[in-house]
This record gives structure tokens, C-alpha cells and sequence, in this order.
């Protein structure tokens, strides 16, 4: 009689599925399919996808690859704490360090370039995110992401981290000048 | 004790002695945490207004860590443990399986409860929730989760065992009611959840202690969300089963087809479990493909069942109402419904809201390229907060106006106010999720103290819209938390001083359910079928904003920077 009953045709699983229904169910399918195939086109035709590229790694190797990338070009330093501005060699690998609490170096790339940016953790979990064009990747200690980058709009970017990373975590901005 | 049945005046349910103490412990207990953790929501709330930014940035901290832990965790399980007994031992007419382990179970839970908010509000474990590695919380914080997720465990075996007792005891015929069977599917997946979560808690434990040297950081986030993500299909299911407990009650609705909707319950229990990489879909340590497979067919799977139930419950009412005459137009059946009842509202803006709201922004927050649109922004708990508060919590706050009389015999205070309590809190809290949503959009981080970065060595504006968003979000979080308050005012209000209820007669042996089958073949051809076409209406809209709001999302994505 109701959902709180035991349903009363004792052969409930025999009960025809009246039309409506079916169609509903028919149309959530497909709906799910079409979904599943947009993922598959947009790894196909789209331009934005997240790479696959990633490696196991320690603090101290990345750091060490990080700074050997800083000292050989770096074009300039900023703010109190000389902060190295990196420009990142067009269509060459960038490094970005994610620590308690700051994104380091500041890069400095092209428009229309494509850029290897090597991602990775010297501690705690971190997020990138980038502002205002708002693109949001995970950074994990222990893994160096290679992510492949094009930046489409000249214009000073910030990086906010988005992964809460303990009581500094506010103050955590990095930056990227886009020329 | 031995057990006796006591049949409610009112509604005529049945209530084994140790089932009803146990449910009443237990919801008593719900309460209790959710006004700890509405205390903290307030206190999130008016630090992240940026006008009003309460707290300083460790006190933040804490409270966002008590706040997550007390809502999600603790106000949930505990009533879910009530729905679990009343959905076996009430439903069915039996007596509680084993009420001693039972009772371990609440206990175990209650300790575990305050001894992680002990290590919360010590200072030392402001770690959230989730409580990513290599980041430390003190030991007892991890050993009074494990506590919890024991008692839980031992909770659902007695929900198992109660079964068992009811079938072997032949108070029911045939086949199991559907809310029973969705309050099932609850606890198969609460077992699966229950045993991932030992997989990562106890080695986080030890590693706590200093037994364990290192926990991977990467596979800590995969298999902690193989315990937070399927957490939440259980109260997806709970939830469901109480639409459908409600629209039973209320209306005498039936299902529209057992079939379907236990179908999709089993959908459940097959797909959700394997939907916790939508959590990592912006994570560094998983394949592409991967991140596809378990986004997309599996986790469809289960958005196919949560559509199918979003069809047959508003279906199940609309069929009731037209069995009874109201049959004008398109929406009468829906005009006509007890708006003023507070169970039937507080069900109906939930579903909505749950659909809508959290349903369209979840599956568009779940698919792998848009998630690095959103992943980690203000959007996640705008989307959360219309899944697990205007969905799960909503439906629980409305079930319990029914609750009260029947189980705790205690007529509600100040109905007036009861009337008015769920469409502040489910419309408020609609909002606060939807701007929290929009300020995601722009960007605006969650679990960050200050849009200002202040000590940070530049300077980043937020657009204007953004602050904007936040403000919205301060005014209706505060208005949610005098929604939700005020629900606790009356609940515990009546609970002191309603009116006491009769409550009905006592016996010592149990009165089984009638056969269905012989009551029903007499009033069989008064059931004949009724079309809903209000409900497929309303199910059209649902399905033109999701597909409309999933394709917007793929344009804003195709204008950011590229990424390969
Ligand atoms: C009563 C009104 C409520 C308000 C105003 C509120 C407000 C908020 C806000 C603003 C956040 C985000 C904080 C941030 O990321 O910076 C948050 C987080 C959260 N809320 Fe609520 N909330 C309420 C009720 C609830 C309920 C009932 C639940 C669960 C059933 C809940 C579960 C959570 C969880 C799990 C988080 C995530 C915590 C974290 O990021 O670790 N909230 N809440
Ligand atoms: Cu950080
Ligand atoms: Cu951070």
C-alpha cells in the first residue's frame, strides 16, 4: 500500500514499468552517457585538460632542480624579501615551489607560449590557484605534476593557495607576469 | 528486559521499548551536535562576512575544523543511527536485535565525539576534517574519529541483525517496505564506507604516535575519500528513504513502481562507492583515464538513480493527490498539499533544493576538466551545503515534526513557528548556497581566513562581485543559523514542555503487518493507474537547467588558459 509496507503485489519485480518512467530513466541514460562523452571529446578537441604527467619525488630533489632552473634564469628580484622573477624560457620547463608559506619564484612568461610548469610540495598539501582566470590544481607533496601551460592574456596573475596549509595559509600569493 | 511493543495512537506505528529508547538516545544526541555546530557555523560565518571577520585566523581554523567534524560527522550519524533503528524495528514490528551492543555502539560513538573535540578545541588539531597528511593532528583527535566509526559500525549491525530478527520472527510478509530497503542500502554502504575509513584512520594513527614513519600524501587523499564521498551516499540514501517515508505518512503515497525505485537504490550501493576520484580530479598522482572511467560511468550510475528517485517521490505524492480529486490541471495536486505542515514542506524544499541545487552543481563540479574551474573554491561547500544541509539535514529536521508526537509522545510548541521553520532554514540556506556557489565562481577560496592576504608579499584585489557574493553569503548564513536554531528552540522546547501525548497501548508480544496482499486485492481496483504529469513537468525543467548550466560551464572553460 505505501513505501512504509511491504509492497502489497507480492510479485512486485513482475510489475510492468509504466511508460513515463521509462522514459525518464531512458533520458537520465543518455544524459549520463552524453556527459561521459564530453569528458572523452574535451580530452580529444578541447584545449584544457588537466596533464597526466607526474613523478614520484622528495623536497630536497625538486628544491634542487627548482633552484638550479632559478639561478640560471633569473632576470630580476622583487618586493623586501628579493624574491627571484624567473622568466621561464619560451617553451621550456618552469619550476614552482609550493611552501609554508609562499609560491616560489615569481615566473615570468610569454602569451601565446607554451610553457612545462613543474609543480610540487615542500610540506603540506597546497593549492594553485590562479586568478582572476581562476584554474585550480592540487599540489601534493611528494609529486612533481608537469603542467603544460599557455597563457592566453598579457597581465600580472596571482597565485592564491586554496589548500588550507596551517595558520599562514592566507598569506600564501605568489605571482606570474604574463607579457 | 524483555521487550514490549507500544502502538502509537496517532500513526499506529509500533515501537519496540528498547528500539525506542534507543532512537530517542540517539536523536536526542543529533541535536545535541548540531547546536554545537551551529554555534560554530555561526562563528565561520561572521569571520568569513569580509565586513564583520570575527575571529583571527587560528580561532578560525579550529572552529572550521569543529564545524566540519560536528556537522558532517557527528550530527549526521547519530540521527542516521535513529533512522536506521526506526526503519528496521518500528517499520517492521520486531524487537531490536542485540539493544546491548547497541547501546556500546552510542556510547562508543558519544566518547569518540567529545574526546576528537576535546583534541579539537585544545588547539593542537586544526587539521579540518579531512585531515590531509603530512599536516598532524594530536593522536586523540584520529582515535575518537576511529571510536565514532566503530560505534557507528556496530549501530548498522544491529540494523543487520534486526532484520534477521523480523524475518525469522515472521512479523512481515513478502518483501521488505521500500524505506526499509533504502535505510539497507544506507548501511551496506555505511559498511563499505566504515571499513575504508579503518584503511586510512588507523595508519594515521600510528603515524600520529610515531609508529608509522610516513603515509603517502597522495594515497591519504584517495582512500580518505573513499570514506568521505561514500559517507555522503549514505545520507543521500537516508535521506531518500525519508523523502519517501514522508510522502507515505503524509499522503498514503505509494510507490510509483517498487521495481524502479529499489533498482536505484541498488544503484546505489554499485556505483557510489567507486565516485570518491571526483574528489581528485585535480589531483597530480591520477590518470586521465582513471579520473574518467570513475567520474563518468560509475558515478552516472548513481546520478541516474538520485534522478530516478527525484522522479518517483514528487510522482509517488502527485499520484496520491490525484487519487484523491485533486486533479485540475497541472499542479493542483501540488496547490493543494499541506504547505503549513511543516513535515510535508520541510520534505518538499529539501527534495527541491537537493535536485536543483545541489544535484545540477555536484554532477557540473564532478566532471574532470570543469573541476579545475572549481576544485577547492568557495564553490565546494556552496555545493555541499545544498547536498548534506538543505538535502540530508532539511529532511531529517522535517521528519522529526513527526517525530516528536510519535515517538517522543510530546505535541510540538508554538506551531505558528514550526510552520515558518523550514522555509526559513531551506530558503535561506537555498541562497547561502548559491552565492557561496557564485563566489566559487569568481574564484574566492574556502577554507581562507582573509580575502585580503594580509602579510603577503603582494597584493591581490578579489572583483567586486566577488566581496559582494561574500556579503550575501554573510546575511543568509546568518538567517540559515536562525533557521536551524529555531529548530532546535522548539525540538528540545517540546521535548521539556509540549503537551504530553497519550501514548498509546503497551503489550508484551508484538501485532505482526497485516498481509498486504489480501488488503490489497480488496481496495485493489480503487488503485487503478494515475498519470503524473505535473511531476514530469517539473522533471523536464530539472533536466533544461542541468543540461543549459553544464554547457556554460564547458564555455567558461574553453576561455581560461590553455592546458595540456
Ligand atoms: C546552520 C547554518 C550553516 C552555516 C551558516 C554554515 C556555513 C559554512 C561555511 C561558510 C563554510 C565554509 C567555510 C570555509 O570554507 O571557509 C562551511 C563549511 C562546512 N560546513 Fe557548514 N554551515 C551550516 C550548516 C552546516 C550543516 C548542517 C552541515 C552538515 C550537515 C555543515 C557542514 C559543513 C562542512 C562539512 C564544511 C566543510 C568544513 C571544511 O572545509 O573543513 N554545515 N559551513
Ligand atoms: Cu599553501
Ligand atoms: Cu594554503
Amino acid at each position: 500500500m505505501s513505501a512504509i509496507l511491504p509492497p502489497s503485489n507480492r510479485l512486485w519485480w513482475k510489475q510492468p514499468i509504466d511508460k513515463v518512467e521509462w522514459a525518464w530513466i531512458a533520458i537520465a541514460f543518455v544524459w549520463g552517457m552524453v556527459m561521459f562523452a564530453m569528458m572523452v571529446y574535451w580530452h580529444v578537441y578541447g584545449n584544457q585538460n588537466l596533464s597526466n604527467e607526474a613523478y614520484k619525488t622528495t623536497p630536497e630533489l625538486f628544491a634542487a632542480k627548482a633552484e638550479k632552473f632559478i639561478a640560471e634564469n633569473t632576470i630580476r628580484t622583487e618586493t623586501e624579501q628579493a624574491i627571484p622573477v624567473v622568466k621561464v624560457p619560451a617553451g621550456g620547463d618552469g619550476y614552482l615551489i609550493a611552501r609554508l608559506w609562499a609560491w616560489y619564484p615569481i615566473l615570468e612568461l610569454e602569451k601565446g607560449q607554451t610553457y612545462k610548469i613543474h609543480l610540487s610540495s615542500m610540506d603540506y598539501n597546497h593549492g594553485f590557484s590562479l586568478q582572476p582566470v581562476n584554474i585550480n590544481i592540487q599540489v601534493i607533496p611528494g609529486y612533481e605534476h608537469v603542467v603544460r601551460m599557455t597563457p592566453t592574456k598579457e597581465g600580472t596573475y596571482a597565485i592564491v593557495c586554496n589548500e588550507y596549509c596551517g595558520i599562514g595559509h592566507h598569506s600564501m600569493l605568489g605571482r606570474i607576469y604574463v607579457k | 528486559m524483555a521487550s514490549t511493543y507500544r502502538t502509537c495512537p496517532v500513526s499506529g506505528l509500533q515501537f519496540e521499548n528498547h528500539a525506542e529508547k534507543l532512537m530517542r538516545w540517539n536523536a536526542v544526541a543529533g541535536v545535541l551536535w548540531l547546536l554545537v555546530g551551529g554555534i560554530t557555523a555561526l562563528l565561520v560565518i561572521l569571520t568569513r562576512w569580509p565586513a564583520i571577520k570575527l575571529l583571527p585566523a587560528d580561532q578560525f581554523y579550529l572552529i572550521l575544523t569543529a564545524h566540519g567534524i560536528d556537522m558532517l560527522i557527528l550530527w549526521i550519524l547519530f540521527f542516521e543511527m535513529a533512522v536506521l533503528y526506526f526503519a528496521s524495528s518500528t517499520l517492521l514490528r520486531c524487537r531490536l536485535a542485540a539493544p546491548r551492543i547497541a547501546w556500546l555502539g552510542f556510547w562508543l560513538m558519544a566518547i569518540g565525539g567529545i574526546v576528537t573535540n576535546i583534541a579539537i578545541f585544545q588547539g593542537e588539531s586544526s587539521v579540518m576534517f579531512t585531515s590531509y597528511v603530512p599536516m598532524q593532528a594530536a593522536p586523540h583527535f584520529y582515535l575518537g574519529i576511529i571510536l565514532v566509526a566503530v560505534g557507528a559500525l556496530l549501530g548498522v549491525a544491529v540494523f543487520f541483525g534486526t532484520l534477521v530478527v523480523a524475518k525469522r520472527d515472521r512479523t512481515y510478509q513478502g518483501s521488505l517496505p521500500l524505506v526499509t530497503f533504502g535505510a539497507l542500502t544506507a548501511a551496506i554502504i555505511a559498511t563499505f564506507t566504515i571499513l575504508a575509513g579503518a584503511g586510512i584512520l588507523l595508519p594515521t594513527f600510528l603515524w600520529s604516535v610515531g609508529l608509522i614513519k610516513e603515509i603517502d600524501a597522495q594515497l591519504y587523499r584517495m582512500v580518505w575519500w573513499g570514506l568521505g564521498h561514500s559517507s555522503q551516499q549514505i545520507n543521500v540514501a537516508a535521506h531518500v528513504s525519508v523523502w519517501y517515508l514522508t510522502a507515505a505518512v503524509i499522503f498514503g503515497a505509494k510507490p510509483l513502481s517498487e521495481k524502479v525505485s529499489r533498482f536505484a537504490f541498488l544503484l546505489y550501493i554499485l556505483f557510489l562507492q567507486l565516485a570518491s576520484a571526483h574528489h581528485l580530479l585535480s589531483d597530480p598522482g591520477m590518470s586521465a583515464e582513471w579520473k574518467v572511467l570513475n567520474t563518468s560511468y560509475f558515478m552516472y550510475f548513481a546520478v541516474m538513480a538520485s534522478m530516478i528517485h527525484g522522479f518517483t517521490v514528487p510522482g509517488a505524492i502527485e499520484a496520491a493527490q490525484r487519487r484523491k480529486g485533486y486533479t485540475n490541471g497541472l499542479f493542483e495536486w501540488l496547490r493543494k498539499a499541506p504547505w503549513g505542515n511543516p513535515v510535508f514542506s520541510g520534505m518538499f524544499i529539501s527534495l527541491v533544493s537537493f535536485g536543483f541545487l545541489g544535484g545540477i552543481s555536484g554532477v557540473v563540479l564532478g566532471t574532470e576538466q570543469i573541476n579545475m574551474l572549481m576544485h577547492n573554491t568557495f564553490y565546494v561547500p556552496g555545493h555541499f551545503h545544498t547536498t548534506v544541509v538543505t538535502g540530508t539535514t532539511l529532511a531529517f529536521m522535517a521528519i522529526t515534526y513527526l517525530l516528536v508526537p510519535v515517538l517522543f509522545q510530546r505535541q510540538m510548541i508554538l506551531p505558528k513557528l514550526c510552520q515558518i521553520q523550514p522555509y526559513l532554514f531551506g530558503i535561506s540556506m537555498s541562497v547561502l548556497g548559491l552565492v557561496m556557489m557564485g563566489a566559487g565562481t569568481l574564484g574566492v577560496s574556502r577554507r581562507h581566513w582573509d580575502m585580503a592576504f594580509s602579510g603577503a608579499p603582494f597584493q591581490y584585489e578579489w572583483p567586486g562581485a566577488a566581496y559582494l557574493m561574500m556579503g550575501f553569503t554573510g546575511i543568509f548564513g546568518v538567517l540559515a543559523v536562525i533557521g536551524g536554531g529555531l529548530w532546535i528552540l522548539l525540538v528540545v522546547g517540546s521535548l521539556l514542555f509540549g503537551k504530553k501525548l497519550d501514548g498509546g497501548k503497551v503489550s508484551t508480544r508484538p501485532t505482526p503487518i497485516p498481509d498486504q496482499s489480501q488488503a490489497a486485492s480488496a481496495v485493489a481496483h480503487g488503485s487503478e493507474h494515475v498519470g503524473v504529469p505535473g511531476t514530469v513537468v517539473l522533471a523536464l525543467l530539472l533536466f533544461v537547467c542541468f543540461v543549459l548550466y553544464y554547457f556554460v560551464n564547458w564555455k567558461y572553460l574553453s576561455e581560461v588558459w590553455l592546458l595540456s
